[in-house]
């Protein structure tokens, strides 16, 4: 299989940081908005390189959704962000009505998703955005692996008419795609062909089922693994292609099984090609206090989980 | 006056075009929209500084934002008499495949229209994010908006008017149409919101009240008082006193209005207290 090497680790809310920068060097109409989390979200830089072009809007979440979506009317690219809890659940209606329904450039930048924001337990941990947010018409949905796509993700999505939903996480974790690398909306990346599975992976769990791979690699099973940043639009074909090619699937992603990845692979392989399919995924449920590592092993969420998730499609075929 | 006079026409037609389009679908909202008909027109067809045509970034004209969007009406024949969209198009009101939805929206590109409105509370919070637009721009012209008074109960109101005061966004028109009324009744007994004025000033706005709020110099006075005191540092707000239902002896002192379209019967009659002025659509 195609072996990946970690660059260093590093956290892909500082790849949305390291992005910000840029645009604020590049794009004079991309202006950041932020709910009392610039620390956390690593917008600092832009907000030193551009004051007026930074809305701290403090602890008030549903006026900053309002205000990003009036920001637009005027040619402002306005990039609101705080955690993916408070940017999604607490404010869907806003969402709803001033952004998605008045289909306005808006691009919601969440960090903190999942689990692994780690001891701050459930109340911050959501893992039910994706389905929030896909379910929106007209809403792209990208959730991106490490901060080198991470990065690359926000100064796509810049270029991008229409309203966003950028999902990325708090730890450091592996850093392996290219520096350089060209983002596509919608377009899945094959990370390394096989032929007996596909495992499909979203965020944080992509690093892990490349681990997961070369664990079957060494047990002889060969993996195929796609990493889907793009969770809506869904790159259908590349889906399709595979499980036609390796006969099952394994779907993972730090998300609850309803309304995630998962279930959007699994309307496309019911319409298209009916595919066994497993879910490497939370089992409806909350999160809790603890470290990224622990809450990963506890709620299934890593390469140990995809391996087992893997053998157990394979005796579907 | 023969100004006020032109302006007292298109507020009469504006009236019988709210009446005859809610009671063709039997649904809509007749009397806030009457209750701030003159307003409405005042500042389509006097106050506001308009460009021809429309495009969504509005630059170099003012702009107007309605949060309380279920007045759709008055907002739809207003736009359509200044001639946003053909005047015929109002009857479409409410029905399939028309640009003209139960609640404002860009979704079918109705010109005129620059935000969806209608989940109440998020008005001001976009009216706010188009005025600092307007100030990166560089763009002296102002923002007006519309808020029910019983909206105020939403909260997101209160985030955006602290924002707006702690940043001094002073390019911004609010305008609160105080007319007691809400769908369970008085806003006094369905949850008071006490001295609105004391409130906003509070928050750090400058507040003005206008008292006859369907008198048409009251409100022409009123808001160029208020356009003066724009670009001073402070957030605008005026507390327009209206009557719900107003032209319409009927539908006037009561909150039965609110949601109800008249039957044939009561659409004669208050069709027959407003003359047609510019020609029914």
């Amino acid at each position: 299989m195609t072996k990946y090497i970690d660059q260093g680790k590093n956290d892909t809310r500082s790849g949305y940081g390291a992005g910000m920068t840029e645009l604020g060097r590049t794009n004079p109409n991309v202006v950041a908005l932020c709910a009392d989390l610039v620390g956390s979200l690593k917008i600092q830089p832009f907000i030193d390189e551009n004051p007026d072009r930074f809305f701290q809007v403090g602890i008030a979440e549903a006026n900053m959704m309002g205000l990003a979506a009036g920001l637009t009317i005027g040619g402002k690219i306005p990039f609101a962000s705080t955690f993916a809890n408070f940017a999604t659940g607490r404010v869907y209606d806003q969402i709803r009505q001033s952004i998605a329904y008045s289909g306005k450039n808006v691009k919601i930048c969440a960090s903190h998703a999942g689990v692994t924001l780690g001891e701050d337990g459930a109340t911050h941990q959501i893992l039910e955005d994706i389905g929030l947010m896909k379910m929106l018409p007209g809403m792209v949905v990208i959730n991106p692996c490490d901060y080198n796509q991470t990065k690359a993700a926000t100064l796509a999505i810049a270029d991008y008419e229409g309203p966003v939903y950028l999902r990325f996480g708090r730890p450091k974790v592996a850093n392996f795609t290219p520096v350089d690398q060209k983002f596509e909306i919608g377009k899945a990346v094959m990370l390394s062909e096989g032929t007996d599975v596909t495992i499909v992976a979203t965020g944080h769990l992509v690093w892990e089922s490349l681990i997961a791979a070369e664990a079957l690699e060494s047990q002889g099973i060969s993996a195929e693994v796609i990493n889907i940043h793009t969770i809506k639009p869904l790159d259908k074909e590349a889906i399709l292609k595979s499980v036609k090619k390796t006969g099952c699937i394994v779907s993972a992603e730090e998300h609850n099984h309803l309304g995630g990845l998962g279930e959007s692979i699994s309307r496309v392989l019911a319409k298209n090609h009916p595919t066994p399919q497993e879910f490497v995924a939370t089992n409806d449920t909350f999160g809790e206090s603890g470290t990224p590592e622990q809450l990963m092993e506890k709620y299934g969420l890593n390469n140990k989980a995809i391996v087992n998730a893997v053998l157990k499609v394979l005796e579907r075929k | 006056m023969p100004e006020l006079n032109k302006l007292q026409d298109i507020v009469t037609q504006t009236r019988r075009d709210i009446l005859r389009m809610v009671h063709k679908v039997n649904s809509g909202h007749p009397g806030g929209s009457l209750g701030c008909t003159e307003f409405f027109v005042a500042l389509y067809h006097e106050l506001m500084e308009l460009k021809e045509g429309f495009d969504m970034d509005g630059e170099g004209e003012d702009l107007f934002f309605l949060s309380n969007g279920h007045i759709s009406p008055v907002y739809y024949s207003v736009l359509a008499r200044r001639g946003y969209f053909p005047v015929e198009e109002l009857n479409t009101f409410r029905l399939i495949n028309s640009r003209l939805q139960g609640h404002p929206t860009t979704h079918e590109g109705l010109p005129g229209i620059r935000i969806a409105s209608g989940s109440l509370g998020q008005g001001m919070s976009v009216a706010l994010g188009a005025a600092l637009a307007k100030k990166l721009n560089n763009d002296d012209h102002l923002i007006y908006s519309l808020h029910g008074d019983g909206e105020l109960q939403e909260g997101q109101n209160w985030e955006a008017i602290m924002y707006a005061a702690g940043n001094k966004v002073d390019n911004i028109i609010s305008t609160i149409d105080l007319n007691g009324k809400q769908i369970d009744g008085a806003t006094d007994d369905v949850l008071p919101m006490g001295d609105l004025k004391a409130k906003f000033e509070a928050f750090g706005w400058d507040v003005l009240e206008i008292k006859e709020g369907n008198n048409l110099e009251a409100i022409l006075a009123g808001m160029k008082d208020a356009k003066s005191r724009t670009g001073k540092g402070k957030p605008v707000c005026v507390l327009l006193h209206t009557m719900m239902g107003n032209g319409v002896d009927f539908m006037m002192h009561t909150h039965a209005w609110h949601g109800k379209a008249p039957n044939d019967e009561q659409l004669e009659n208050a069709l027959s207290q407003n003359a047609e002025t510019l020609g029914d659509y």
